[in-house]
């Protein structure tokens, strides 16, 4: 069964992508995950991982030149498959325009329409011989627009699966249930030690960028107990990868909210808003707290140093966490300062990779939304994501008498394979006692 | 049950005081003009009807005649002024049937009609004022706002309603008297509907299963002469209603219904009749209305000329002509319960102004009374 | 504990009930002498006596609005047509005065009735004697609309609705009255309305049926189960309110869902239990929604054709074979 290479979106801006090196030939053999080839987006440069098994058959752009999104560039098959029918069907290769290849469609729906099996004898069977296996990569038009099943798509967002790595077994080559199912089954043995993840398909971060973060926090590893790695393998059985769970507390934001004010009456070119405050809170608190600034790396238990900050930024095509290196080291109005900037560069989408890959703790602030309460999803292999609510005017009861607070409610989403509830739970206090008190944070 | 034993039907000519007075053929024009003998033997029958009565209940139904008129002169002004919606269905003109037939009965009995109910809600002993707050639309009227001008309820009173589909309230008021027999109590019911329902098979079926069945139902079919913009001429191949009782032998009268005391005696009878035998009547009451058939009336369909001629006859001159006639009010009497009913009505307007709108949550109650939350 | 036909358990639930309680009466058309034209209301005239058991003319509209009146003021009646289809006269009465007089009068009139009678695809009486009706009943806020599927169920529920105090329309299938089962007799035994039934357990693929779709669905069931697909069937039983949360708790278990009904497809119950299920459960579904649904058309007479336009076992264990992506 062959698979056809598109040129995959590496970027949230990318529209097309430039071939740099292809990191196999013809004829080598590849597997799924494997460094396919490196492509220059808009961003950075890129590894390109294969997303099957078999032979690199036949190479269709040459390094350098330029593949809009979606565009068939490789074919990866077993080495006798006839591929002919793919071939024949991919545009000559030369310098590809940023339009959309439709060309290709036509033929391309014929041949989902109609997925023949491969009559005994017929020796040129179409698509790979296997008509409903085959059928689905081809029946996926190259727009990148996959068919999913809304349960095979959640399951996927929840283990981190890219979708076009999933061949789809349902009619008109949809990804259902089975098929997400499958990989996982084939996934989690060859998960290699100390890799990222690759997550969503925002998760660009490769070892080839390494030398780029080297303002990412230091780290040191401490051995997984047996005891830690038996709890992390029984918990990815149970929900998923990663192991979530919960847990939430209500916070008295009057002090903040008045230490907020006062500053900025002070200054108010500072501009601090109660979201920098919740920042600097959380890398004090990370501080006291190394248990939760960690993640889980397989084998080991990853402590860091420092408490890089990512703040989940809404853009208009979804979400992207900048982040804050080294909150812990710097001050309010610094804090303030750099989230308004990468904001604003995340809002024009012209954040370098660096700047929002490899955070240690996340924060998500839907409270500008109204919503109170909400949970977020972690960011793998981070240890922990914080949801925060918004901050309202609510009745509760001090000394003995009924008060009106602003109170705000904020929910943590921590992987039980490093956190547990009491150490998950330990941070939160102190995190809510800095923040109910922020002169804590000068003591 | 089944068995059926006919009984003496349609109060015929025998009874002068019922029927015969006026010539229902020509409705054309001359139903508001009546020959001088006409008037004379009317006038008569007035005479004896009072000498009958005592003062308070020949005031009280003066006051109540009153007290409709000028509480919808008031809704008039208000609907105008925007503070009432919908539609809005007066009834001047046709005073003396509601009141009449009203004072006729208790307040265990019960009182079923159509969507021009302020008149019988209020004879029924509702307060003017939660009537005028459910044409506000506020949570201080009869319905909590929910009903508006076609749907005046109030189970304290016996009143059941203000039906807003043309005869749908027939079969309902013949159900009410089946269960006041099934319960063997004395009460009887009174259904009001305009003569354009009795084309509707609604009022067919009831009036077979009431006499089928001797179920104390008083039929009162408000023969104001149109439906809509539709006269009885165009609408009704028999267009003498009272007759229409012969085909489930039923008694019925055919009644004068701009003397307010005629609809009374003739409801009188059709009562007792009901609480005696359980039996029903079906009471043809001829009237007119003054006003359109809603507030958005072009009135394109009558001459203005006609409704004068109506209007000569107005209930309400009528009855406070013989009043004063009679000796049972004077000028500054009739003045002074003019005023009262002038500040009750105010006292209407204010309270339906002062009460708050239903609260939002309202929309989704009284749906039902025994709710499952299967749903959330 | 005694097996006995539907027929015989809604007989016994009216009987309870209305020795239970002396405002139920009984009215509609060959209800008593005749004992029911489908004699489920037999010997109830003999034993109850006619100011109970009331014989009414044909006259649907009337019996209909008399008996909404008559639970205006304290009644309880139940209503019987003589079939549902007869009920399309009386629609007026149950739609625009049963159904909204609570409402309308600001909680005051309450209407304590049950409408019931047979319902849904009889044996080849064409298109005026053979149809379903209940989507357009439980389209109505103020109605509650029950379909029962077991003689037990059609006992329980029945005296539950006359108990209820709001107007229920309580539709008998016409081709199920023979159909047979355990009953309880003990007359407190009543089954409340808006709780669906897990009429079968299953993890694979979630069937709701109702009505004469439970029978085919359990054997559809029993069918799958030896290609190893597992069925969860669902019976609702009242239509509304729906008991949502069963169907999308099964759902939610076993990704995928066949609706199927004997009624037409437009605008039906099924089309509002797939759209509740998109709503609630979009995430767990692992294939479209497919609805089983009764043929677009009016019900033919001939045989051949009445078969084809009432979904069967054979229809059902494609659509949940479809849904289960197995060819
Ligand atoms: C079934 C039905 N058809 C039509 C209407 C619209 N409509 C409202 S009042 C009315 C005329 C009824 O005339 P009548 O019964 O004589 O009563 P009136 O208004 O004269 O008091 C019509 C056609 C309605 N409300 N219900
Ligand atoms: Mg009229």
């Amino acid at each position: 069964m062959a698979t056809q290479v598109i040129m995959p979106k590496l970027s949230p801006t990318m529209e097309e992508g430039q071939l740099s090196r292809w990191l196999k030939k013809e004829g080598d053999k590849v597997s799924m995950g494997e460094p396919l080839a490196e492509i220059d987006t808009d961003k950075a440069t890129m590894e390109m991982q294969a997303l099957g098994n078999g032979v690199l058959r036949k190479i269709l752009i040459q390094e350098g030149e330029s593949a809009p999104l979606g565009q068939l560039i490789a074919i990866i098959g077993e080495p006798d498959e006839d591929i002919s029918a793919l071939t024949s069907q991919a545009p000559a290769s030369a310098p590809a325009k940023a339009d959309a290849p439709v060309a290709e469609k036509p033929a391309e729906q014929k041949e989902s329409e109609e997925p023949k099996p491969a009559k005994p004898g017929e020796i040129e069977a179409p698509a790979g011989g296997n008509g409903r296996q085959a059928q689905a990569p081809v029946a996926q038009p190259t727009t990148g627009r996959l068919i999913v099943s809304p349960l095979a798509a959640r399951m996927a967002a929840e283990s981190g699966i890219d979708l076009r790595s999933v061949n789809g077994s349902g009619p008109g080559g949809r990804i259902i249930k089975r098929d997400v199912e499958g990989l996982l089954s084939q996934q989690q043995p060859t998960a290699p030690v100390g890799a990222t993840k690759q997550t969503h398909l925002r998760a660009v971060g490769s070892p080839a960028q390494k030398s780029d973060i080297a303002t990412a926090s230091a780290y040191h590893d401490e051995p997984a107990s047996e005891m830690r790695r038996t709890i992390a393998k029984r918990l990815v059985t149970s929900l998923g990868p990663v192991p979530h769970f919960f847990l939430t507390t209500e916070i008295e934001m009057d002090r903040a909210a008045d230490m907020r004010s006062g500053i900025n009456a002070l200054d108010p070119e500072l501009k601090i808003s109660v979201n920098d405050i919740i920042i600097k809170v959380a890398a004090a608190a990370l501080m006291q707290h190394p248990q939760v600034n960690a993640s889980f790396q397989d084998k080991v238990v990853r402590y860091y140093e420092h408490a890089d900050i990512g703040v989940a930024v809404a853009i208009e095509e979804g979400l992207i966490t900048p982040i804050i290196r080294a909150a812990d080291q710097k001050s309010l109005s610094e804090i303030a300062r750099e989230v308004r900037e990468l904001a604003g560069r995340a809002r024009e989408r012209k954040l370098k990779p660096e700047e929002y890959v490899g955070a240690t703790f996340s924060i998500s602030n839907l409270g500008m939304f109204g919503i109170d309460e909400f949970t977020a999803v972690i960011n793998p292999p981070e240890g922990a994501i914080m949801a925060v609510g918004a901050m309202s005017p609510k009745p509760v009861v001090r000394d003995n008498e009924i008060v009106v607070r602003q109170m705000m409610r904020v929910t943590m989403s921590c992987d039980h394979r490093v956190i547990d509830g009491a150490s998950g739970a330990k941070f939160l206090q102190t995190f809510k006692k800095i923040l109910e008190n922020p002169l804590f944070l000068v003591v | 049950m089944r068995k059926r034993t006919p009984e003496p039907t349609r109060v015929g000519a025998e009874d002068t005081s019922a029927t015969g007075l006026m010539d229902q053929d020509s409705a054309e024009d001359a139903d508001a003009r009546l020959d001088p003998a006409e008037a004379e033997a009317l006038k008569a029958a007035q005479k004896s009807r009072f000498a009958e009565l005592d003062r308070a209940t020949l005031q009280s139904i003066y006051r109540q005649m009153l007290l409709a008129r000028r509480f919808e002169e008031k809704s008039a002004e208000a609907y105008s002024t925007g503070k009432i919606g919908g539609f809005c269905h007066l009834y001047i003109g046709q005073e003396a049937v509601a009141i009449g037939a009203i004072s006729a009965i208790g307040k265990d009995d019960y009182v079923l009609t159509s969507y021009r109910e302020h008149a019988h809600a209020i004879a029924k002993g509702m307060s003017p004022d939660s009537v005028m707050a459910e044409l506000y639309g506020k949570a201080g009227g009869c319905s909590h706002g929910k009903g508006g001008s076609m749907h005046m309820f109030d189970k304290e009173v016996n009143f059941l309603g203000g039906h807003a589909i043309v005869g749908g309230q027939i079969p309902l008021a013949t159900g009410v008297a089946f269960a006041t027999k099934y319960k063997e109590t004395d009460q009887v019911t009174l259904c009001f509907f305009g003569e354009a329902a009795v084309n509707q098979g609604a009022f067919h079926e009831s009036l077979n299963m009431a006499q089928l069945w001797k179920l104390p139902c008083i039929y009162i079919c408000e023969n104001n002469q149109y439906g809509m913009g539709t006269s009885l001429e165009r609408a009704m191949s028999l267009q003498d209603i009272s007759q229409k009782a012969c085909a489930y032998e039923i008694a019925s009268e055919f009644v004068d219904g701009m003397d307010v005391l005629a609809v009374r005696e003739a409801t009188l009878r059709a009562v007792e009749r009901a609480r005696k035998n359980y039996l029903p009547t079906l009471l043809e009451v001829r009237t007119y209305r003054f006003m359109g058939h809603s507030m958005s009336d072009p009135g394109n369909y009558r001459t203005r000329a006609e409704i004068e001629r109506h209007q000569e006859r107005d209930p309400l001159k009528l009855y406070s002509a013989s009043l004063k006639e009679e000796g049972v009010l004077s000028d500054s009497e009739l003045q002074k319960i003019d005023d009262e009913v002038r500040a009750q009505v105010e006292q209407a307007v204010r309270f339906a102004e002062e009460s708050p709108q239903p609260a939002p949550e309202e929309l989704f109650t009284d749906i039902y009374a025994d709710p499952i939350q299967a749903n959330e | 504990m005694a097996i006995v036909t539907m027929r015989e358990a809604l007989n016994q639930a009216i009987r309870e009930e209305m020795q239970r309680d002396e405002n139920v009466f009984l009215m509609g058309e060959e209800v008593g002498a005749y004992q029911g034209a489908y004699k489920v209301t037999k010997g109830l005239l003999e034993e109850l006596g006619p100011k109970r058991v009331i014989d009414s003319p044909i006259t649907e509209l009337g019996f209909a609005g008399l008996g909404v009146g008559a639970a205006m003021v304290g009644l309880r009646p139940i209503i019987e047509f003589m079939t549902f289809n007869f009920s399309i006269l009386a629609t007026d009465q149950i739609i625009n005065s049963a159904a909204k007089m609570l409402y309308m009068s600001g909680g005051q009139f309450n209407i304590p009735i049950v409408f019931r009678g047979p319902g849904g695809s009889a044996f080849q009486v064409s298109s005026q004697h053979s149809q379903a009706l209940e989507s357009w009943f439980a389209y109505f806020p103020g109605l509650k609309v029950v379909m029962p599927s077991t003689p037990a169920d059609a006992k329980g529920l029945l005296k539950s609705s006359v108990r209820d105090n709001d107007p229920v329309i309580f539709i008998e299938q016409e081709r199920m009255y023979g159909s047979k089962g355990e009953v309880s007799d003990d007359p407190e035994l009543t089954i409340p309305l808006g709780v669906a039934d897990i009429k079968r357990e299953g993890k694979d693929v979630t069937i709701v049926a109702r009505s004469l779709m439970v029978p085919v669905a359990l054997k559809a069931a029993d069918l799958l189960e030896k290609d190893g697909v597992s069925c969860e069937v669902i019976d609702p039983r009242t239509i509304r309110p729906l008991d949502i949360k069963t169907i999308i708790e099964s759902v939610k278990k076993t990704n995928r869902v066949v609706v199927a009904e004997e009624s037409h497809p437009f605008c039906g119950v099924a089309a509002e239990i797939a759209s509740e299920i998109m709503e609630r459960a979009f995430d767990y579904l692992d294939a479209p929604v497919k609805r089983l649904s009764g043929a677009d058309v009016p019900m033919p007479y001939a045989k051949n054709l009445e078969d084809a336009a009432i979904p069967n076992v054979d229809q059902l264990v494609a659509a949940v074979k479809e849904v289960a992506y197995i060819e």
